[in-house]
C-alpha cells in the first residue's frame, strides 16, 4: 500500500533518515518506535510531504508521491496527526472536524458565495458526519467547546477525528499517547484497534511500549535514521539489536526484567 | 449526538451571524434616513457605506486568511481610473466600465497573487506595499491619461439610461451593494472554503495535511478582496463625479487596513464597524480643528488598549456570545 524506496533526508549534514525502505500492507497497525532523535517524527514528515526527502521515493498504491506538495498527499488517501498539536485554535472542536472533511466536499467558489441549497445540503451532512466523528473518539460532549478551551488530551484526540474526517486510506498517528495520563492511553489503544477493524491502515510513531506491543501487527525500529529491526512484537522485543539500542550493550543480557 | 446536534435546533438559526447579524445591517441602512439631516450627513452614510464594503473583503484577506495587504488602495483606485477611462476613452456603457474595471482588477490580482503570496508577514507587507505604491504612481504620473495628481471628472453612472445622481439615490444604492458585499462574505465564510481561510490562517501545515491547497487558497481570497476594492472603487469614482490619485494613495491603503483592525479581525461585522467610526470620526472631529489627528489618535489607541481583538469581537465576547 505504502512502499518508501532509499529514503533519506539529511539537515546541514546531519542524516535524520538515512537509505530507508520497507512496505506497509493495508489493514495493519504499523508501528515506528526508536530512541529520541531516532528520526520518526522526520520521517512521518517526509510521508506526508511536509518534508522534500533528500533522496529516495515513495510510492502509495502504486502512484510516485516523491516531491509533491503536502495537500496532494492527502488527496491520494494519506491522513495524519502531529505530535506537538496543530489544533485549528480559532475554531470550534466540531468546525475542526468539518475542516478535516475538505477532501470530501465539492464546493465552487460560485457555490459557496451564494450559499446554493446544493451546499446548505452538503453541509448539513458534512456537520452530521462530523458529529458521528466526534461521538466515535468520545469528543461529543465536546461539539459546540471553542478548541482553544480544551483539555490536552481532548485535543489529541480531536486531532484524530479530524484526520478521520477525510476518510484516509493511511492514518499516521505521531506519538497519540503522548502527554496523557494511563487511563488515557488506554482509551487511545481502544481508539486504534477500533480503527484496524473498521479497515483503516495505522501507522503509529510512539514512545509508550505498552500501547504499541499491545496494538501493533508490525513494528518498524529506527536508530539513526537507519532501519535497525522489522517485525511482529515478539520478534522486536527479542532483537539483541534493539535491546541495545535501548538499553545499551552492557544490560543486553539481563533484559528479561524490562519487558513491558 | 441528539442532545448537542447544533443542525437541528432551528431556533438557533436566527442567532448565528450570517442570518442575523445581516437582518441588523438592513435594518440599520433602512432606518438610518431618518437621522440623516441633510445631505452631507447622506454624503457621510455614502463613504461610509463605500469604505465598509472595501472592509469587508479585505476583512477576508487579512481577519480571516491572515494575509495582510497593504496596497489594497492600489485596487480601489485601479477600479475608480478603470471605469473612468472606460466611459470617458472608450464610451463604455458605464456599468459595463465598472464590471469591466473590476474583472481586469480581478485578473491583476490573480497575476500578481502567485508569487506575492507566497510571501509572509512583514515580507508579505512589503509587496503588496510596493504593489501600491506603483499603482498610485502610475496614476499620478500617466497625466495624459489620468489626468495626473490634478485627478480626472467622471460621467455620471447610468442604469438603463437613467443617471444615478443625488445623495439621496446613492445612498441606497450604496446601502444595498453593502448588504450584498455582507451577505457574499458571511456565505463564504460559512462554507468550506471559508473554513479553509481560518484553517490555514492557524496552521498551514495542519490545513495542507486535510488537504487543503493553501497557495490557492490564499490567491482565490486576494482576488476576491481585490474584487471588493475594485468595485467600490469604481462606485465611488461614479458618485464623487471626480477621482484624483490620492484614492489610490499608501495612506488610504493604511486607513482601510486600520479600519479593519480597528472593528476586529475575523468579524464581518467588525469591518463594517470600523469603516464607520474611522469614516465618521474625523468628520465629527473637524470642531476641534488642528487637534483632529491628535484626537484620532488618542482614540485609537485606547480603543486598541480595551479591545485588543477590535471593537466588535472584545465586545462580543463580553457580552457573552462567541465573537465572529
Amino acid at each position: 500500500m505504502l512502499r518508501v524506496e532509499g529514503l533519506s533526508r539529511e539537515f546541514g549534514g546531519v542524516h535524520a533518515v538515512e537509505g530507508l525502505s520497507f512496505e506497509i500492507g493495508p489493514g495493519t497497525v504499523h508501528s515506528i518506535i526508536g530512541p529520541n532523535g531516532a528520526g520518526k517524527t522526520t520521517l512521518l514528515n517526509l510521508l506526508t510531504g511536509v518534508y522534500r526527502p533528500s533522496a529516495g521515493r515513495i510510492f502509495f498504491e502504486g502512484r510516485d508521491l516523491t516531491g509533491a506538495p503536502t495537500y496532494r498527499f492527502a488527496q491520494a488517501g494519506i491522513g495524519r496527526t502531529f505530535q506537538n498539536l496543530q489544533i485549528f485554535f480559532n475554531m470550534s472542536a466540531l468546525e475542526n472536524v468539518m475542516t478535516g472533511r475538505h477532501l470530501r466536499e465539492r464546493c465552487g467558489l460560485a457555490a459557496a458565495l451564494l450559499r446554493t441549497p446544493a451546499l446548505a445540503r452538503a453541509e448539513r451532512e458534512c456537520r452530521e458526519r462530523a458529529m458521528q466523528l466526534l461521538a466515535f473518539v468520545g469528543l461529543d460532549a465536546y461539539a459546540g467547546a471553542a478548541a482553544d478551551a480544551m483539555p490536552y488530551g481532548a485535543l489529541k484526540r480531536l486531532e484524530i477525528a479530524r484526520a478521520l474526517a477525510g476518510e484516509p486510506r493511511i492514518l499516521l498517528l505521531d506519538e497519540p499517547a503522548a502527554g496523557l495520563n494511563p487511563t488515557e492511553s488506554v482509551e487511545i489503544a481502544a481508539l486504534i484497534r477500533k480503527l484496524a477493524q473498521a479497515g483503516t491502515t495505522v501507522v503509529l510513531v510512539e514512545h509508550n511500549m505498552r500501547l504499541v506491543m499491545g496494538v501493533s501487527d508490525l513494528i518498524l525500529v529506527l536508530d539513526y535514521g537507519r532501519k535497525l529491526s522489522e517485525g511482529s512484537a515478539e520478534q522486536v522485543r527479542n532483537d539483541p539489536k534493539v535491546i541495545e539500542a535501548y538499553l545499551g550493550a552492557a544490560h543486553a543480557s539481563e533484559t528479561e526484567d524490562a519487558r513491558g | 449526538m441528539n442532545a448537542s446536534d447544533p443542525a437541528s435546533p432551528s431556533t438557533r438559526r436566527w442567532a448565528t451571524p450570517r442570518t442575523g447579524g445581516l437582518a441588523a445591517l438592513a435594518l440599520i441602512v433602512a432606518l438610518a434616513p431618518l437621522a440623516l439631516a441633510n445631505n452631507y450627513f447622506y454624503d457621510v452614510a455614502i463613504l461610509v457605506g463605500l469604505n465598509a464594503i472595501v472592509c469587508v473583503g479585505l476583512n477576508l484577506l487579512i481577519g480571516y486568511a491572515g494575509q495582510i495587504s497593504l496596497g489594497h488602495a492600489g485596487f480601489f483606485g485601479l477600479g475608480a481610473y478603470g471605469s473612468a477611462l472606460l466611459v470617458a476613452r472608450w464610451d463604455w456603457p458605464p456599468l459595463a466600465a465598472l464590471a469591466g474595471a473590476t474583472a481586469g482588477v480581478a485578473l491583476l490580482a490573480f497575476l500578481v497573487g502567485r508569487p506575492i503570496l507566497r510571501l509572509k508577514g512583514h515580507y508579505l507587507a512589503m509587496a503588496t506595499l510596493g504593489l501600491g505604491i506603483i499603482v498610485s504612481i502610475v496614476l499620478a504620473n500617466e497625466d495624459r491619461v489620468t489626468g495626473g495628481p490634478d485627478g480626472m471628472p467622471v460621467s455620471p453612472l447610468t442604469v438603463f439610461g437613467v443617471a444615478l445622481q443625488g445623495e439621496r439615490t446613492w445612498y441606497w444604492v450604496v446601502g444595498a451593494c453593502l448588504l450584498l458585499a455582507v451577505w457574499l462574505a458571511q456565505n463564504l465564510i460559512e462554507s468550506p472554503r471559508g473554513r479553509a481561510l481560518r484553517a490555514l490562517h492557524t496552521s498551514e501545515v495542519a490545513a495542507e495535511v486535510v488537504g487543503i491547497d493553501s497557495a490557492r487558497q490564499k490567491v482565490v481570497v486576494f482576488v476576491i478582496s481585490a474584487v471588493f476594492a475594485a468595485f467600490a472603487g469604481g462606485l465611488t469614482a461614479f458618485y464623487t463625479g471626480f477621482i484624483t490619485p490620492a484614492k489610490a494613495s499608501f495612506m488610504h491603503s493604511v486607513e482601510l487596513v486600520t479600519m479593519v483592525v480597528f472593528g476586529g479581525m475575523a468579524s464581518t461585522f467588525g469591518a463594517v464597524v470600523g469603516a464607520a467610526v474611522l469614516t465618521v470620526l474625523p468628520q465629527a472631529l473637524t470642531v476641534v480643528k488642528e487637534y483632529e489627528m491628535v484626537v484620532l489618535g488618542a482614540v485609537m489607541m485606547v480603543t486598541m488598549i480595551f479591545f485588543p481583538r477590535g471593537a466588535v469581537p472584545t465586545l462580543a465576547a463580553r457580552f457573552g456570545r462567541p465573537g465572529r
